[in-house]
């Protein structure tokens, strides 16, 4: 995510209703594609994602007095862009099925069956969602902690503690399954 | 759990769960726009006010009778 021209920043904060509308629809423009990827990581569900980039540029769009420029708009999208797709993963019931969208494996181990894959994924959705965000992050997309611990909101340490507990949960579901790892 | 069993977790994890990457089909900003106008058409604040107190309320209230719920309150926070 690229930050945005101090102009329009500064239009954005406190300009008038006109030039604040206006930096608004530049900065959308300019950061929407980032803001869906960073989503995108997180629910792994592209119709999802776009619900969710709509709904942090609408609390970008209402908490905009409340921003900081000295810190930057693309840490601050992406907090609240965290933030609602955490929200989406706690109100999402665990599905029995992984959508079929679900993406293949670039290159598929073979010492790990398919079986064993879907297992795995579907022992993840169990976990508490402030877990799964940590550990897909970190573990999946393998971004810095310290990225993540910034878009939580929390220190590195809670959440190398938060993919600690993600991976010991997981090997505890997945061995009553069976499945040692 | 080692070092060992943490790693091979992470592995599985990453089988299971590759990266996800890609940018919306289409352009958001009339869907952005729509979010705005409904938005604008439907003030919420005083009811919601009200719903937030309540459940703040029935929070407080059900961690006072059974205070053994606090951790896991705290836990799912």
């Amino acid at each position: 995510m690229g930050n945005g021209s101090s102009g329009v920043l500064d239009h954005f904060r406190r300009g008038s209703p006109e030039a604040f509308e206006a930096a608004f629809e530049t900065l959308f423009r300019l950061h929407q594609r980032a803001v869906y990827g960073w989503i995108l990581r997180i629910v792994r569900n592209p119709s999802a994602a776009e619900d969710l980039t709509v709904e942090t540029f609408w609390h970008i769009h209402q908490a905009h007095a409340r921003f900081e420029p000295a810190h930057g708009f693309e840490g601050w999208a992406r907090r609240i862009a965290t933030r609602a797709a955490l929200d989406w993963l706690r109100a999402r019931r665990p599905e029995s099925e992984l959508p079929p969208d679900l993406p293949a494996p670039a290159a598929a181990d073979p010492a790990i069956s398919a079986e064993i894959r879907r297992k795995t994924a579907l022992a993840f959705e169990r976990l508490p969602a402030k877990l799964r965000i940590a550990a897909i992050l970190a573990v999946v997309e393998e971004l810095p902690q310290k990225d993540v611990a910034a878009a939580l909101g929390i220190s590195v340490t809670a959440v190398k503690l938060r993919i600690f507990r993600a991976l010991r949960l997981l090997r505890k579901d997945l061995a009553t399954q069976g499945i040692t790892p | 759990m080692n070092e060992n069993d943490r790693n091979r977790m992470k592995e599985l994890l990453q089988k299971a769960l590759p990266p996800m990457e890609g940018e919306p089909e289409r352009d958001l900003w009339p869907a952005m726009l729509r979010r705005l106008d409904a938005s604008s058409a439907a003030p919420r604040i005083i009811n919601r006010t009200w719903l937030d107190w309540a459940l703040l309320a029935g929070l407080v209230a059900y961690a006072a009778l059974f205070p053994a719920s606090i951790p896991v309150f705290l836990y799912y926070l």
